[in-house]
C-alpha cells in the first residue's frame, strides 16, 4: 500500500534506467543536437523549442512508445524493494515447482545427448557451414535422419507438474469447497468470474462492433460500408500515427487484414531497426558455426506440427530460420531477469540457449508467417510476443495470465456456468481440463482456421493477457455442450471436439460472456 | 498508468552540465530499522478444554519497542504470510504529559489479500507508511498488530520480516528539478555596463552560425558583395527589413 507519488516517481527512476544507453537514446540526443541548427529554435526558449520539435518530427512518439513498452514488462516497484525473485513470482512454493521443473527438462535433454552419443553442442565443419549458408533459405528440403530424436517432454506431461502442484500451506483435510475437488488444479489463484469479464471486456459486448463478424459480405452493403470505413480509416491514423496505446486499444476489437501487421508490430514495439536486422544476422551466423542438439528437436518439431497441418507447411524453411536463430538468442534471457519465471536454459560450451523446445512449439511462430515474409522482421515480432505472452503458457508461475491461472479460470468456468456438463463428464470419468489443455498452451494456434486464430491473438494484444483463451475454451465447451452431453466415453467426447476449424471464435466469446444467464 | 509524455535525459551542445531528473527520497536507503523485540504470537483460540479449541482465524503479534526511547515512526514493513487484514494499534506516551500510556488504532482492517480464500497478496511486501496511519506515530511504545484470516483455507497465517524505521528530519530536499530549468538559472547579471545584451549577441551569433551552415551547404561561386554595418544596427546583424535579399541563397546586403 505504498502512496502513489513515491510508486510513481520510482516507477520514472527504473524506466529511465532502462532506457538511458539504449539506441532510442542515443537517436534523440543526435535528432536534438541537430535541431540546433534550425533558425526557429531559439536560446531563450531552449527548452520549449527543442521539445516542440522533438513532437512534431516524431521521435516523441517514438519515446512514448518505447516508454509504452516498458510498463508492459515493468513490474510495479515496491518499497522497501523486495527481491528480485519476489518480484519474479511472488509465491514461494510456485518458485521452487518451476526450478524443479526446469532443472526435469534439463535432466531429459542431457540423458538424451548421452543416449544417443550427440553432443550438446558442436562445431560445424566447413564444409558443412558452406553448404547450410547456401541452403538457408530452403532448410524445409533437408531431410535428416531424426528418427531418434523425440521431443523433451509433451504439453500432458506439464498438465501432470501443474495437477500435482500444491500449496503447503493450503488445508485439504476438510472438504472445504466441493469445487476445488471436482476439477485437476487444486492451487487456489485468483481468476475472474463472468461480471468482472464483462467489465474488462467491455468492448467485446454483442452491441459493439467487431471486425470479422460485422464487416462480413452478408451485411447491407451501405451499413458495411460506412462501419468499416470507419475502422479502417481510424486503423490507418493509427498507423500513420505510430502510436502504439492507440493500437493497442483498437486491436480489441480486432484489426482489419490488411493492416493487421503494422499493428501488432506498433503494439509490440517491435521495430525492424538495422541493429535488429544486424542482431538477426548475427544469430544466424551462430546457427551456421555450431550445431546444437536442440536443432535437431527443432527439425522434429515443425515435421511433426507444422509441415502437417495445411495452413502452415508452406512456411516451413521461415520456421527453422526463425526457430534456429531463437533457440540461441541470449537477449531473450535479459528480459526474464526482470519479469516471472525464467524459462529452462542451459549452458552449452559456454554458450546459454535460451529456450528448450517442446512438442508443439513451433506453433507458436507458424501463424506469424502469414503476416510478415522478411525473417528479421517475423523474428523480432516472434520473439517479443513470445517474452510477453507465450512463455507464460509453459512456465509455473501465479501470474493472472499464465497457464496455471487459465487451466483453472476454464475449469471454474465450467463449473459455474455449466455444472451440468461439468458433473456429466466427470461421471464417465473425463476431465474436461485434459480436453481443453492442449488448445490452451498454444493459444489455439493449429486448432483454429487462420483468419479465426488471427481475431483471437488481436485480442490478446488489445488486452495484453492470455485469459481470453481461457474464455474461449470454455465458450468452446458451451457450444457443444449439447453433443457432449450425450456421450458416454473419453474418446467420444474427444471426438466431439476434435475439429474447431469451423468454429468463428468473436460469437462464441461474446455469447458466453454477454449472453450467458446469470 | 500514467503515461510519461517526455524524460529526455541528454547533454546540451553548449557543454552546460548534464542535468538528471532528481527525486524526492522520502526514506533513504541507509535508515536502520529498529531494534526491537517480538513476542510471540499469541492465536486467539476459542473453546475452553485444549481438545475443543478451534481456530479464530485472529492473531496478536506485540512489539516491543525499547524500554525508555519511545519512538516516532516513519514506516513499518513486513513480509505477509496468508494474513488478510492487519489492525495497527500503537501504545504511545507523551513525554510531556505525565499521564499514563494511551493505546490508540493506526490502521484498522488494512487488507493484504484481495480475497482471503485466494492467493493475491498472500506472500507480498508490504510497508506502512506514517502517512496512512490515523493518528501521529510518535513516542510509541508498543506496536500491536491484530492479523486476522478468516479462511478456512490456510493451514497458519503470519507476518515476517517485520522491520520499524525511525522518522528522521528529511534534508532540505532537492525539489524535482526539470533538467532544463538549469540552464536558465542565470538570474543575476554580471556588471556590463556598455557591452551589448549578451542575450541578442547569442541569439545573432546562432544565426550566424546557422548561415555558416547553410552556406557551406549552398557552395557558389557568385560574389558575396561587400556588406556594411548600416547605421540604424548598432551592431552586425544577418538579417532584418532593411537588407535586400536576393532570391537565391547568396544574400546581398544593402549599402
Amino acid at each position: 500500500m505504498m502512496d502513489e507519488g513515491i510508486e510513481l516517481s520510482l516507477t520514472i527512476a527504473q524506466i529511465i534506467q532502462r532506457l538511458r544507453g539504449s539506441h532510442l537514446h542515443s537517436q534523440i540526443e543526435r535528432q536534438a543536437k541537430e535541431c540546433l541548427h534550425q533558425p526557429d529554435v531559439k536560446l531563450e526558449s531552449l527548452k520549449e523549442d527543442v521539445r516542440s520539435f522533438l513532437k512534431t518530427s516524431g521521435w516523441e512518439r517514438k519515446l512514448q512508445n518505447a516508454v509504452y513498452r516498458e510498463l508492459h514488462i515493468q513490474l510495479p516497484p515496491r518499497h522497501p524493494p523486495a527481491p528480485p525473485e519476489h518480484l519474479k513470482e511472488p509465491l514461494a512454493y510456485m518458485r521452487k515447482a518451476q526450478a524443479s521443473w526446469e532443472k526435469r527438462v534439463l535432466k531429459s535433454l542431457n540423458s538424451m545427448s548421452t543416449e544417443l552419443g550427440v553432443p550438446l553442442a558442436h562445431m560445424r565443419p566447413a564444409a558443412e557451414q558452406k553448404e547450410l549458408t547456401n541452403k538457408w533459405n530452403e532448410m524445409g528440403t533437408d531431410e535428416p535422419d531424426l528418427s531418434r530424436f523425440r521431443p523433451v517432454y509433451a504439453p500432458k506431461d506439464f498438465l501432470e507438474v501443474l495437477i500435482g502442484l500444491r500449496n503447503p500451506n493450503h488445508d485439504s483435510s476438510e472438504d472445504i469447497s466441493a469445487r476445488s475437488h471436482w476439477g485437476l488444479i487444486q492451487v487456489p489463484l485468483n481468476v475472474r468470474d463472468i461480471p468482472h469479464l464483462r467489465e474488462a471486456y467491455s468492448e467485446l459486448n454483442l452491441t459493439s462492433g467487431q471486425m470479422g463478424i460485422d464487416d462480413h459480405a452478408l451485411i447491407h452493403p451501405a451499413v458495411l460500408c460506412t462501419h468499416s470505413l470507419f475502422c479502417l480509416h481510424l486503423s490507418c491514423v493509427v498507423v500513420m500515427e505510430e502510436d502504439s496505446a492507440a493500437a493497442q486499444q483498437y486491436s480489441r476489437q480486432g484489426c482489419p487484414t490488411g493492416l493487421r501487421a503494422d499493428l501488432w508490430a506498433l503494439i509490440l514495439n517491435a521495430t525492424n531497426q538495422p541493429q535488429d536486422v544486424m542482431h538477426y544476422e548475427q544469430l544466424k551466423a551462430g546457427v551456421i558455426q555450431h550445431n546444437l542438439l536442440v536443432d535437431n528437436l527443432i527439425y522434429k518439431d515443425v515435421k511433426l506440427t507444422a509441415s502437417n497441418d495445411d495452413y502452415y507447411f508452406v512456411f516451413e524453411d521461415f520456421l527453422y530460420q526463425v526457430l534456429l536463430c531463437f533457440s540461441r538468442d541470449t537477449a531473450v534471457l535479459e528480459h526474464f531477469k526482470y519479469n516471472s519465471a525464467t524459462p529452462p536454459k542451459s549452458y552449452i560450451q559456454g554458450e546459454i540457449i535460451s529456450v528448450i523446445p517442446f512438442h508443439g512449439f513451433s506453433m507458436y511462430v507458424a501463424p506469424l508467417c502469414f503476416l510478415y515474409n522478411e525473417p528479421s522482421k517475423l523474428y523480432n515480432v516472434f520473439r517479443e510476443m513470445y517474452i510477453r505472452y507465450f512463455f507464460r503458457l509453459h512456465s509455473i508461475s501465479s501470474h493472472p495470465s499464465g497457464i496455471l491461472s487459465l487451466c483453472l479460470q476454464f475449469e471454474r468456468l465450467l463449473q459455474t456456468h455449466l455444472p451440468q456438463l461439468f458433473y456429466h463428464l466427470r461421471q464417465i470419468g473425463v476431465q474436461p481440463l485434459r480436453l481443453a489443455f492442449k488448445w490452451m498452451v498454444r493459444a489455439f494456434s493449429g486448432y483454429l482456421s487462420t483468419d479465426q486464430l488471427l481475431l483471437l491473438w488481436d485480442r490478446i494484444l488489445g488486452y495484453d493477457s492470455l485469459e481470453v483463451v481461457a474464455v474461449l475454451a470454455a465458450a468452446v465447451f458451451a457450444f457443444r455442450a449439447e453433443n457432449l452431453m450425450e456421450v458416454t466415453s473419453l474418446a467420444s467426447a474427444e471426438a466431439v471436439l476434435a475439429d474447431l476449424s469451423t468454429l468463428k471464435v468473436m460469437p462464441l466469446i461474446q455469447v458466453f460472456l454477454f449472453a450467458t444467464a446469470m | 498508468m500514467a503515461v510519461i509524455t517526455s524524460c529526455c535525459v541528454w547533454q546540451t551542445g553548449h557543454s552546460l552540465q548534464t542535468s538528471h531528473l532528481f527525486f524526492q527520497t522520502m526514506t533513504p536507503d541507509d535508515t536502520k530499522p529498529v531494534n526491537f523485540t517480538v513476542k510471540a504470537p499469541v492465536y486467539l483460540q476459542i473453546g475452553d478444554t485444549k481438545a475443543d479449541t478451534a481456530h479464530s482465524g485472529v492473531c496478536v503479534v506485540d512489539v516491543n519497542l525499547p524500554f525508555g526511547k519511545p519512538v516516532n515512526i516513519e514506516e513499518v514493513t513486513f513480509k505477509n504470510y496468508y494474513t488478510a487484514y492487519v489492525t495497527v494499534r500503537l501504545l504511545r506516551r507523551n513525554p510531556e504529559q505525565e499521564a499514563p500510556a494511551k493505546w490508540c488504532t493506526a490502521l484498522r482492517d488494512l487488507p493484504l489479500m484481495d480475497n482471503p480464500h485466494t492467493e493475491r497478496g498472500s506472500q507480498d511486501y508490504y510497508t506502512i507508511h506514517r502517512t496512512q496511519m490515523q493518528v501521529e506515530p510518535d513516542h510509541v511504545v508498543c506496536v500491536r498488530l491484530i492479523l486476522r484470516q478468516p479462511s478456512l483455507a490456510w493451514l497458519t497465517f503470519s507476518l515476517e520480516d517485520i522491520k520499524i524505521f525511525p522518522h528522521t528530519e528529511p534534508d532540505p530536499e532537492k525539489e524535482v528539478s526539470d533538467w532544463l530549468s538549469d540552464l536558465t538559472l542565470i538570474d543575476q547579471h554580471p556588471d556590463l555596463e556598455g557591452l551589448p545584451d549578451p542575450q541578442t549577441v547569442s541569439s545573432s551569433i546562432q544565426q550566424m552560425w546557422a548561415l555558416t551552415e547553410v552556406m557551406q551547404t549552398n557552395q557558389t561561386t557568385a560574389s558575396i558583395g561587400r556588406f556594411d554595418v548600416s547605421e540604424t544596427h548598432s551592431q552586425p546583424h544577418l538579417s532584418c527589413n532593411e537588407c535586400v535579399h536576393d532570391g537565391g541563397d547568396v544574400m546581398k546586403f544593402g549599402r
